[in-house]
């Protein structure tokens, strides 16, 4: 098992490489000078300042050279430095990585608090009221837009009866990170209801389960033991595969609610063509990715011991 | 002995007038206030940034030489008592305020300022200001590298600065400006590039934190140089791009101010209450659509004169942007100096553009290419909304959506027939016209390369002319002559909006950009929920 997760570890390499190309390519090629938008372009910038503030980023070299920079840089764990926050790559994201990780894990606690044992439920109880119910809350669930969602939640219960503040960080209070969580989490929990139930309903029909009561076993026994582990490994690969793009669309959340995390650092990066942090960005969110990756599949042989790495 | 006691009595009058001001200015609270534009707040090393964003917290940190007065709707001195302007308007000499203090506790000096203005020049720098304090004599040479120091910068003593421009100019309305910040030159060399992070000015508000992405909290300085001010306690800047995220904030008296945008304006205004605290003003950005006379029928001053009176701005205006507009008449905003208001916009008169066409030989009319970005007030969804207005005169019209980049790019190549965009117009008129001067490049924004010698003429005239009156009314006949040439079609001044809440007193109407709110006489009744907040 060790040795199979350092595998992995070493697989990373390459596809960060391959990554870091396609995006330095992709970022480089993009039409419009990072410095022209960089500057208040209603006044019509002074082609000598353009020129200055190239210089000073290093865009005036031709882009093989700079991409062997970065890669010198990433090497030794450098990331460069912002264009326009005159700071590392790394200090930035540094500050901005705890918010975003804190938003996305507890979005992922709601929805599996709450997606699992609905999706069990409706599952046990299927055509029941609790199903129905269930299963329209999920479908409007994954629907509902994220920003939509979180403008209804600062209307009704930051405007129309003030219990939680309708955006910002609140130096961690947690009172700030509700609205934003319950924005991000409801589609990904609407998501695990569906699976979960969808799972629970594959493995009721299956032989081991009919077994398992005809031998007389309690119906808790049935579901907690039988039934119960064997939809674990199709709602962990949801939950894990989902976590990703979670993390990844924390861009629409954070920037509704002045969230300071990388999702809108991504986007204000991105708009102003500040290159370096738009990649470090990017690369921490893929290592994000390729982490939870890593620990699902590991977890694979936890939640299944049939399930070996060699 | 009569004429004394009136001299006496006036006296007193005005000191109790002044007394009541002040009585009636509360202190203490707490501001919370919105860092609206796009994206983040950069740096804060005002020198090193471009991004209007940054320049609104740095407002209230720094001052420069002078600072905008939008109660006088012009640049007024700052950090000096008073200058003398030499005969021929090019030495000017400031006597400094004694009392300007960094928030590190030291006295500013002239030295500060040549420090200050020799930094911005600097190459390594790369400064916006610099086009601004490229006025004063040897200033390029620095920025050329071919020198260390300004030669224009002169110090007579540690409070009297004199200063020798290139050229004559407005001193003001090139020195006035947030990028042009008096920084102190320990605190640059300490800290260098984390100066941006955590700077220190001699402006009302000290920097106390900034949560990267979200808030930056300012408080008073108490050594601030105007005496008992600011009164407020504490300034907070929210970093809120969305405009309905704002909205909720505001509604939920977290804000106690916000930039009202398009989507919101039409509800305020219906709004009894939030109505009764709004404050706009004409921003001196011109909606614009030049035209490119290169293009065969664009060359042909009837048919642009065509072009503008078929266009109902009117109802465009009310309809599509619903108000959030001031109708144009000419290039210089309402708000400019050289502003004339003897001046009537183009008539809406479909059968006078028909006869206009006719007569350039275009009444079959032709096609027409328009450049446009996505912006809400001045984007593709503008060009669209005119189609149906020139397809009366024969003129098909093609929208092309660009993201801003592009659009520049195209521009400054001459590659297009038509393009709508948001140019400055202001606050200096001089400058403002003199984008359109043969001798300013497409490149540095003369993108429809404007070249007619009685508009340069009018403009060459008022650069050297040194009676203000005067100079004026040579920008007026420049405006003028522009818009009776019409090389574009004058859509719209930006209508900027400002809605407070019911405790707040003293936010002001900046026409140079609306978000530009000098809060250093900024107070709160004892109505706000954050009076006492500290």
């Amino acid at each position: 098992m060790h040795l199979y997760a350092l595998k992995r570890i070493l697989q990373f390499i390459p596809t960060i490489f391959f990554i870091t190309l396609i995006m330095f390519v992709l970022l480089n090629i993009l039409p419009g000078s990072a410095a022209y938008l960089a500057l208040d372009q209603r006044k019509a910038p002074d082609p000598k300042l353009i020129a200055q503030l190239e210089k000073e980023w290093g865009l005036d070299k031709p882009m093989h050279i700079r991409y062997l920079n970065y890669l010198k840089g990433l090497v030794t764990g450098d990331l460069g430095k912002s264009f326009l926050r005159k700071e590392s790559v790394s200090k930035i994201i540094a500050d901005r990585i705890w918010p975003t990780l804190k938003l996305a894990l507890a979005s992922l606690g709601l929805a599996v608090a709450v997606g699992l044992p609905l999706g069990f439920l409706s599952a046990l109880r299927q055509g029941s009221w609790l199903d129905s119910l269930s299963m329209i809350g999920a479908v409007s669930g994954i629907s509902m837009p994220q920003f939509w969602l979180g403008i209804l939640l600062m209307f009704f219960l930051s405007v129309k009866v003030r219990i939680f503040p309708t955006s910002g960080y609140g130096e961690g209070n947690p009172m700030y990170l509700v609205l934003p969580a319950i924005s991000l989490g409801v589609g990904y929990m609407a998501l695990i209801a569906r699976t979960t139930r969808a799972a629970v309903i594959d493995v009721l029909t299956m032989d081991f389960v009919r077994t398992a009561r005809s031998k007389g076993l309690s119906e808790l026994l049935v579901n907690s033991r039988h039934v119960f582990q064997n939809t674990m490994i199709l709602v962990l690969t949801t939950v894990g595969l989902q976590f990703g793009s979670l993390i990844g669309s924390t861009v629409i959340v954070e920037k509704l609610f002045s969230w300071p995390g990388i999702g809108s650092l991504l986007v204000d990066s991105i708009y102003q063509r500040d290159i370096p942090v738009t990649q470090g960005c990017i690369l921490v969110i893929i290592l994000i990715f390729l982490i939870v990756n890593l620990i699902v599949d590991l977890l694979y042989a936890v939640v299944d011991p049939r399930i070996k790495y060699q | 002995m009569k004429k004394k006691l009136t001299i006496l009595l006036s006296v007193l009058a005005i000191g109790m007038l002044a007394c009541t001001n002040a009585w009636a200015a509360r202190t203490g609270g707490t501001f919370v206030f919105c860092a609206p534009y796009g994206g983040d707040v950069f740096s804060l090393d005002m020198q090193r940034t471009g991004n209007t964003q940054d320049y609104i917290v740095g407002l209230n940190i720094f001052r420069s030489l002078y600072k905008w007065d939008a109660a006088q709707n012009k640049p007024v001195l700052a950090l000096a008592t008073a200058v003398d302007v030499s005969e021929d308007g090019m030495v000017y000499t400031f006597k400094l305020r004694h009392d300007v203090k960094f928030h590190n506790g030291r006295t500013m000096t002239a030295d500060d300022i040549i420090y200050s203005y020799n930094r911005i020049m600097a190459p390594a720098t790369a400064s916006s200001a610099a086009s601004y304090v490229g006025v004063i004599k040897g200033a390029k040479a620095v920025q050329d590298g071919k020198a260390q120091t300004i030669s224009g910068l002169k110090k007579i003593d540690d409070f009297t600065l004199q200063i020798t421009l290139d050229h004559v100019a407005d001193l003001g309305y090139q020195l006035y400006k947030i990028e042009a910040a008096i920084v102190p030159k320990e605190e640059i060399q300490a800290k260098g590039d984390a100066f941006g992070t955590a700077p220190v000015g001699c402006g009302p508000f000290r920097f106390v934190k900034w949560i990267k992405g979200s808030e930056i909290v300012l408080e008073k300085f108490d050594g601030y140089f105007e005496p008992g001010k600011p009164y407020i306690d504490k300034l907070v800047y929210k970093i809120m791009p969305e405009g309905s995220a704002r909205d909720m904030a505001f509604r939920a008296r977290e804000l106690d101010a916000n930039l009202v945008g398009g989507a919101q304006y039409d509800v305020y205004q219906r709004d009894p209450e939030i109505s009764k605290n709004m404050i706009e003003v004409a921003e001196m950005y011109t909606r614009f659509m030049g035209f490119n006379q290169a293009y065969a029928p664009l060359a042909d001053k009837r048919v642009r004169q065509a072009i503008n009176h078929a266009l109902n701005s009117e109802l465009i205006i009310k309809k599509l942007l619903k108000n959030k507009a001031f109708k144009a008449t000419s290039f210089l905003p309402t708000s400019s100096p050289a502003f004339d208001p003897e001046l009537a916009p183009y008539a809406y008169d479909l059968k006078k553009a028909k006869a206009l066409m006719a007569e350039a030989g275009y009444a079959g009319g032709f096609d027409l290419e328009v450049l446009a970005t996505n912006s809400q007030s001045y984007g593709v969804r503008v060009v669209e909304a005119i189609i149906p207005f020139l397809k009366k005169i024969g003129i098909r019209v093609k929208p092309q959506q660009l993201e801003g980049g592009m659009l520049s790019q195209r521009l400054k190549k001459g590659d297009y027939q038509a393009f709508i965009w948001s140019l400055e117009s202001g606050p200096d008129p001089l400058a403002s016209l003199n984008r359109f001067h043969s001798r300013t490049l497409p490149s540095s924004g003369n993108y429809i390369a404007y070249a007619n010698p009685v508009f340069d003429g009018l403009l060459d005239q008022a650069k050297i002319e040194k009676d203000p009156a005067k100079r004026l009314d040579l920008l007026k006949q420049a405006d003028r002559f522009f818009f009776e040439d019409a090389p574009g079609w004058f859509f719209n001044y930006n209508k900027a909006i400002i809605a407070y809440q019911p405790w707040v007193n003293g936010v002001e109407a900046v026409a140079i950009e609306m978000m530009l709110q000098d809060f250093t006489n900024l107070w709160l009744n004892e109505t706000s929920p954050r009076a006492t907040a500290k």
